[in-house]
Formats: C-alpha cells, sequence, structure tokens
C-alpha cells in the first residue's frame, strides 16, 4: 500500500519534471532571441532586460540554464511577466478564485444530476437516451452564446457580463456542466444497466429490498469506478472549457488569463498555465486513484 | 399434513418472446425437500422467482392458485412482495462471488435483510454465521466475498437467506459452481436445515445433487412438469423418456480404447511458486498422441497452474516441459470469456486459421468443415457469441482449436458450465474427435466423473503435489491414496460410494445407483 503510494508519487514527479522540461524546450525553440521571446509585445528598458539575462542565466551555458530554470520552477517561482507586470504565480493566483468557483459549481451540478438521473432512468426510460446525445453533441460555446442569448438580453434574467455574486455565476455553470453532466449520465446509466442484470442484484431484492434501495445502497458503487475515471478526464479539460466560457460571459478567470497570454505572447504566463495544469492533472489522478482504492476493496488487497 | 408454505397449481409465466411456464402444479409443506429439475430454459428457475414475485416486469404470470403461507398471493402488489421475501422465503443462487455484493463485507449483506438496528444486527450476523458453519463468524463477518473460498462463501449467501427464520428456502443451483467436497458440504448444511423442519426447494440441472436431498422431484421441460413424484420413484423408475435421458446423462465412467502413440507432452518435476504459496511442487507426466490424460484436484491445486506452465505462460522455477508449443491449442471453461463479443463465428475461426496458416482463399471452406467437424451447420457463422448457447459456443471454442490442425488439446474445465445433457455431448463430441484425428487432450476438471468419462490416465493433485497417478480405470476403481478415495467419496449421487451405509438410507438409492451408472461398452 505505502509501496504502491510512492511509485505514484514518483510517478507524479516524473511527469512533473517532463512538463517543465516541455516548457523550457517550448521556451528556446520559440524563433528569435530569448529575451524578446520572454518579453512579448511589452517595450522594456535596458536594466529590465539585464534583469531577465541574469535571472535566466542566459549568458552561461544552456544545461545550466536548465538546471537555474528547473531550481526556479522548484521554489514556486514561475518567472515575471513583463506585459501585467507582476510574477506569474500572483498572476494565476488572483484569476484562480473565480475558475475555481465556475468550474467547482459546475462538478457538483453535473454529479448531482447525473448521479440522480442515471439511477432514476436505468432500465425504465428511454428518452433519457436522447436528452444524453443533445447534451453531449451540443459544443460548449454554443449554449453558452444560446442561454446568454435568451435569458440575458431577451429575458434579462441574469446578468450578461461579470463574475459578481450567484446571478453571475448561474449561466456559465449551466453551459460548463451540460456536456459533463450528459457524458456521466450516459456512462452511468449504460453501466447501471449491465450491473443491475448481475445476480448480486436479484439477491439483494430476495431479501426484501426495494428497487431504488437496490440502487442506491447496491449498484450505484458499482458504477463508481469508471464514473470517476470519467470524472478524472473531464477535471483536466475543464481548463480548456473556461477559456470559452469566461471569453462569452466577459468573466474573470484562468481562462481569459491564458486567451490574453497567448494573444499577447506573454510567454511566462503560458509556461505558468501549462505548468499549474500539469499539477491539476497529477493531483487529480492521485485522487482518483485513491478513490479507486476507497470504493472497491479488490483493489486494496491487490495494492 | 400441514399447511404448506407455497402452494401453486396450474402456474403459467409468459415472456413476449417466450411462454416460459405452462401450467406447473407443486406444494412445498415444512421440513420437506421438493426438487425442480431441469436444463436451462426448462422454466425451473422462473418458477422459483414467481414464488417471491420477482418474475420481471416483462413477464405475466397466472395462476389457478398461488398461496404463501396459506396466504393468496396471486394479488400481491410490490409492497406486500417485499414483506414475503426473506421473511416467509429465503433465496440462494448459484454462485456466491456474483450472487453477494463484491463490495460490501459479508456481515453486512446478512445485515440487511434482518432490518435491525446495526449493533443488534451485528450480534446476530455473528450468529447466522456460526449457524452455518463458518468458522471465526466475527472475523469472516467484516471480510469481502473475495477474501472466501467458494464453500464459505455459499455458506454466508445462506445465512443471509436464512437470516429473517423463513419458512421456505429455495436454492436455485446451490452448488453448481464449488468442488466435489465443498458441494458435499453444502448439501450437508442444507440436509441440516431440512432436520430442523426447513422446507426447501431445491432447483438443479443435476439429478444426482438433487438425489441427496429431495423427497419429491419434478422434471421440467419446456416449462412443463414431465415428471412428478416421490425422489425413490423418480430416480429409480423413471416413467418419461426425458427423465432417463437425464439420468444417463450424468457423466460417469466410459469406455476407452488405448493405442499408445508418441510422446508428445513430457514434464518432469514441474515447481512453481507465487511469493510464499507453492502452486505446483515436483510434478511430473508424459501424454502421448491420440490419449487423454486427465488432471483431477480441487480449486488451489495447482491444475490450472500445470496447464499453464504447459502452455509456456508461465515459467516453471524448477523442471521442464518438452512440447512443441505450435502444436497445441486450448478449450476453456467459459468460451464467452474467451471471444470477443463483437466477432461473429466466420471471424473467430478466420483468424485461428490465419494463425495457423491457412491461406486467405481457402478459410471459407476450412470454416465449414471445421464446423461440421463439431456438429454445427454453416448458419452460425455470422452470429455472436452472445447470440449462441453455451453448448454451441463450446463447440465453437472446439472448432477453433481444432483450426490450426494441433496435436494436443489442453481443456481446462471444458464442460463444467454446461448443463448435464449438454455436458454429455460435448464429451462424446471431444472423443469422436480424438478417435478421428488422433489429438491428444490434456484434459482438467474438478468433476470426477467427466474426467472418468474421458481420460486414458489420471493425475490427482493436491496442493500442488501429485498424489496419485496412473491408469484411469484403477484410479477410479481401486484408488491408493486417501485423498483420491475422499474426492470420489465427495461425488454427490454417490456412485462411486458404496461403503458407506448411510447414505443408502435414502429413498431409491439402490435403484437410483444402478441407474446413474451407465453400462459398460
Amino acid at each position: 500500500m505505502i509501496r504502491r503510494l510512492l511509485t505514484r508519487l514518483g510517478a507524479s514527479a516524473l511527469v512533473l519534471w517532463g512538463a517543465v522540461t516541455v516548457s523550457f524546450t517550448a521556451l528556446h525553440l520559440t524563433p528569435g532571441n530569448v529575451v524578446d521571446v520572454l518579453i512579448g509585445s511589452s517595450i522594456v528598458t535596458p536594466e529590465v532586460r539585464a534583469q531577465i539575462i541574469a535571472d535566466y542565466g542566459l549568458d552561461r551555458p544552456l544545461p545550466v540554464q536548465y538546471v537555474t530554470y528547473l531550481g526556479r520552477v522548484v521554489r514556486g517561482d514561475l518567472g515575471q511577466s513583463y506585459q501585467l507586470h507582476e510574477p506569474v504565480v500572483t498572476a494565476i493566483g488572483a484569476q484562480l478564485g473565480p475558475s475555481l468557483q465556475l468550474a467547482g459549481s459546475a462538478l457538483l451540478v453535473a454529479v448531482t444530476v447525473s448521479v440522480t438521473l442515471a439511477v432514476l432512468t436505468a432500465r425504465r426510460s428511454r428518452w433519457i437516451q436522447v436528452v444524453e446525445l443533445v447534451g453531449v453533441s451540443i459544443p460548449t460555446f454554443w449554449t453558452a452564446i444560446l442561454l446568454l442569448t435568451v435569458f440575458s438580453f431577451q429575458l434579462g434574467w441574469f446578468p450578461a457580463v461579470g463574475a459578481d455574486g450567484f446571478a453571475g455565476l448561474v449561466l456559465p455553470v449551466i453551459a460548463v456542466s451540460i456536456p459533463i453532466t450528459t457524458l456521466l449520465t450516459q456512462m452511468m446509466r449504460e453501466n447501471l444497466e449491465l450491473v443491475l442484470e448481475e445476480p448480486f442484484v436479484l439477491t439483494a431484492r430476495s431479501r426484501g429490498l426495494s428497487d431504488l434501495g437496490v440502487r442506491l445502497r447496491h449498484a450505484l458503487r458499482h458504477v463508481l469506478v469508471p464514473a470517476v475515471t470519467l470524472l478524472g478526464w473531464v477535471i483536466g479539460l475543464l481548463v480548456g472549457a473556461m477559456v470559452a466560457v469566461e471569453q462569452i460571459f466577459s468573466r474573470q478567470g484562468l481562462g481569459q488569463l491564458t486567451l490574453s497570454a497567448v494573444t499577447g505572447k506573454d510567454l511566462p504566463v503560458v509556461m505558468g498555465v501549462v505548468l499549474f495544469t500539469a499539477v491539476l492533472y497529477v493531483v487529480v489522478n492521485i485522487v482518483v486513484d485513491l478513490l479507486y482504492l476507497v470504493i472497491d476493496p479488490r483493489l486494496r488487497s491487490a495494492a | 399434513m400441514s399447511v404448506p408454505v407455497v402452494e401453486v397449481t396450474d402456474l403459467r409465466v409468459s415472456f413476449p418472446a417466450v411462454d416460459a411456464v405452462r401450467g406447473v402444479s407443486f406444494a412445498v409443506h415444512p421440513g420437506e425437500c421438493v426438487a425442480i429439475v431441469g436444463e436451462s430454459g426448462s422454466g425451473k428457475s422462473v418458477t422459483a422467482r414467481t414464488l417471491l414475485g420477482l418474475t420481471g416486469e416483462e413477464a405475466t404470470v397466472t395462476a389457478g392458485r398461488l398461496a404463501v403461507d396459506g396466504v393468496d398471493a396471486s394479488t400481491f402488489n410490490e409492497r406486500q412482495w417485499r414483506s414475503i421475501r426473506g421473511r416467509r422465503i429465503g433465496y440462494v443462487l448459484q454462485d456466491a462471488l456474483v450472487s453477494l455484493d463484491a463490495l460490501r463485507p459479508v456481515g453486512k449483506e446478512i445485515a440487511e435483510a434482518l432490518r435491525l438496528p446495526w449493533r443488534r444486527a451485528r450480534r446476530r450476523v455473528v450468529e447466522l454465521l456460526d449457524e452455518v458453519g463458518v468458522p471465526e463468524p466475527e472475523v469472516r463477518a467484516r471480510q469481502y466475498p473475495h477474501e472466501l473460498s467458494g464453500g464459505l462463501r455459499q455458506r454466508a449467501l445462506i445465512a443471509s437467506a436464512i437470516a429473517c427464520g423463513p419458512k421456505l428456502l429455495i436454492a436455485d443451483e446451490p452448488t453448481t459452481a464449488l468442488d466435489v467436497t465443498v458441494q458435499a458440504q453444502i448439501l450437508r448444511l442444507l440436509a441440516e436445515r431440512k432436520r430442523g423442519g426447513q422446507a426447501l426447494l431445491l432447483i438443479s440441472h443435476d439429478l444426482a445433487v438433487v438425489a441427496e436431498l429431495a423427497d419429491r422431484i419434478l422434471v421440467m421441460k419446456d416449462g412443463v412438469v414431465v415428471e412428478d413424484g416421490p425422489a425413490g420413484q423418480v430416480l429409480g423408475a423413471p416413467e418419461h423418456p426425458y427423465t432417463k435421458t437425464l439420468l444417463a446423462a450424468i457423466p460417469g465412467p466410459g469406455s476407452r480404447s488405448t493405442r499408445p502413440g508418441e510422446v508428445v507432452i513430457r514434464a518432469t518435476d514441474l515447481v512453481k511458486t507465487f511469493g510464499r504459496r507453492t502452486a505446483v511442487d515436483g510434478v511430473s507426466f508424459e501424454l502421448r498422441a491420440g490419449q487423454t490424460l486427465g488432471v483431477v484436484g480441487e480449486s488451489g491445486s495447482g491444475k490450472t497452474t500445470t496447464a499453464r506452465l504447459v502452455l509456456g505462460l508461465l515459467k516453471p522455477d524448477r523442471g521442464s516441459v518438452e512440447v512443441d508449443r505450435r502444436q497445441v491449442q486450448v478449450v476453456y471453461q467459459d468460451p464467452l470469456s474467451s471471444f470477443d463479443p463483437r466477432f461473429t463465428v466466420r471471424r473467430i475461426l478466420d483468424e485461428a486459421l490465419e494463425v495457423g496458416g491457412t491461406p486467405r482463399r481457402e478459410r471459407g471452406r476450412r470454416s465449414v468443415e471445421l464446423l461440421a467437424q463439431v456438429g454445427l451447420d454453416a448458419g452460425v457463422l455470422d452470429r455472436r457469441p452472445l447470440k449462441l448457447s453455451g453448448g454451441q459456443r463450446q463447440r465453437v471454442a472446439i472448432a477453433r482449436a481444432l483450426a490450426p490442425r494441433p496435436r494436443v488439446i489442453v481443456c481446462d474445465e471444458p464442460v463444467s458450465a454446461l448443463d448435464v445433457s449438454i455436458q454429455a455431448q460435448v464429451l462424446d463430441l471431444l472423443t469422436g474427435l480424438q478417435a478421428e484425428l488422433g489429438v491428444a487432450y490434456l484434459f482438467i476438471s474438478h468433476h470426477l466423473g467427466v474426467v472418468h468419462h474421458v481420460s486414458d490416465h489420471v493425475l490427482v493433485l493436491k496442493d500442488g503435489r501429485a498424489v496419485e497417478s496412473g491408469d484411469a480405470h484403477r484410479i477410479f476403481t481401486a484408488p491408493s491414496d486417501p485423498y483420491t478415495r475422499e474426492l470420489l467419496a465427495a461425488v454427490p449421487g454417490g456412485h462411486y460410494d458404496q461403503a458407506d451405509p448411510s447414505r443408502r438410507a435414502l429413498p431409491g438409492r439402490e435403484q437410483h445407483d444402478r441407474l446413474v451408472r451407465p453400462p459398460v461398452g
């Protein structure tokens, strides 16, 4: 068990090291002088240029530069954004809150709704399949525009702009959670339908358990392993979804930050976001792995 | 006699596609054991589930009378049925590994039936486990199904079914998935329950299992009871031809001709350990062309490990196997899990022929030829494994094994998942193919009757060691090792066991023995 955890952490460290290396390589493969690449489209004084050369060790051999960079990342220093005039860590930190709020709420809604739908509809109704198909097929940005047009511009129920308070959160959360909810519902419902065919379900019913009781107490747990896998995968994709949704709803957040950094060629921020995403992936995967052990005792003895 | 625990007259159950039960009548009284015997699809399990109201929404159930404990149940709604389930009627299914929730400790499963506060329930769970003969019940209650042996799991499942003290216990194939010795223990446990006044309804495809316990036997075929009477009469003097077929189909010694050929497998002093456990410990044997070596033992005896060593799927720690692996094919217990469910039979065979080096343009013709060899017609070519019956599937598995023209086929429990009459057909097919093609079989099974039916030589394994080996006929008639004797004695129906006087006391024992033993020749 301990050994498995250690291997897992070791592998995670390797993944992160890979991500750091990739971002370092990207920096040096981008055409042009490294200093210019780091500065991007902003204009700086010669003193700042000298500072950059010193910070990144650009006057020294490449291996030394690599080690210097690695050392800074390990200390949590992701460099300076010369366009935003603040450290990358501060920039990401400032945008993290609204994004986490949106992503967290969307996941909560998705999990609650999909579990309810899957438990209630498995082997009972056919219409849910149509709903699932529609939900999975509609692109998030289109849902977002549609929601905005109907509920903000025409009905005026929700604000069209900003991230203030609960009202501003409703439409973005719906837009982000629709594809996740439908995907999860479809997967859990189909798995539940298979599980409900299993002999232990019949046995549980022969003890006098109600149909709903069997679904909640027995069958649901059996679909949690694939559901958690899918959810972990979805969390990784959320960073991408944020870009479109935050832009459409004019919300602050990591998506907006990424978008402006990419369009403004603010490479330190782009590299910072790449590393942040890698850390997120690794953490989510470790959590998913631990959840497997909580859900399925058979995996515990294998561990 | 007292009020019957269940009473059914003219029961009919139909599904949209099939009339599963067509006019079945019976009653079970306290302390009585009624058995319903038939092949899969005969309607026996559907009949049992009707007594619990668990036939499903698609089923239409009608009955002249359907009474539980003297109360008319024909108009019960779901809520009323739920008050019957577990309380009045307990239900035990075939394989506890899949009939118990794998993600919950067995104690929780048993407690679920009790509907008591957890603290009181836990005490009762321990009592129940103790009652069904589970050692260290406190420890076992906290364990998960996969941590228990097959026998303990089945006992735990029975404990969960009797938790609320139901008057009737329905056991649907309660021992089919178990080794012979464990099977005997479970049957003994059921017999004890019966002596304690419990009414039993036993559902099985195996007349030999039923013979131990039943007071009354109903033989079902295609939804109809073809024979119904006291156990002794049904086993001893069956009237219906189908009952006679069932009795004759119970595998037992067959006639074997011995034509020794060259050695195709020579295993010398094989040793294989997994961690601290020694799975195979110094096993040696020879298999000659055109012959069958039966490997017998309970689960965990090293049978499957031996097969894997022969197939080269595992490397022995010591010892050696001399075999030309290009000439070896395998047939597994459950072909469904060894087939890709998306492949049609055509593609399954095509792939096997390709591996065997058959040119593309000849594969179609060879596929049809292979199917003919295993007694299937070309009509199944475009079907997928799920659409085939168990027997057909196993025939396709055999055809696939034959495709590259092997000299040896390793058969790992090839008929254990099949009904008796289908078992007999598949075994006959295997013997026929051997006579025709001269293939050798390494035949692995926990079922002694089956091994006796097909083997020239037998190797008896226990805890990884060969306790006895030699000529099949000698081992089955005059076993020298005590463990072999124990295995033979545990075979239900007792046709290897003539020394145990307690079994003789059962009605119809003698006649049954005579019938169960197929004529030699």
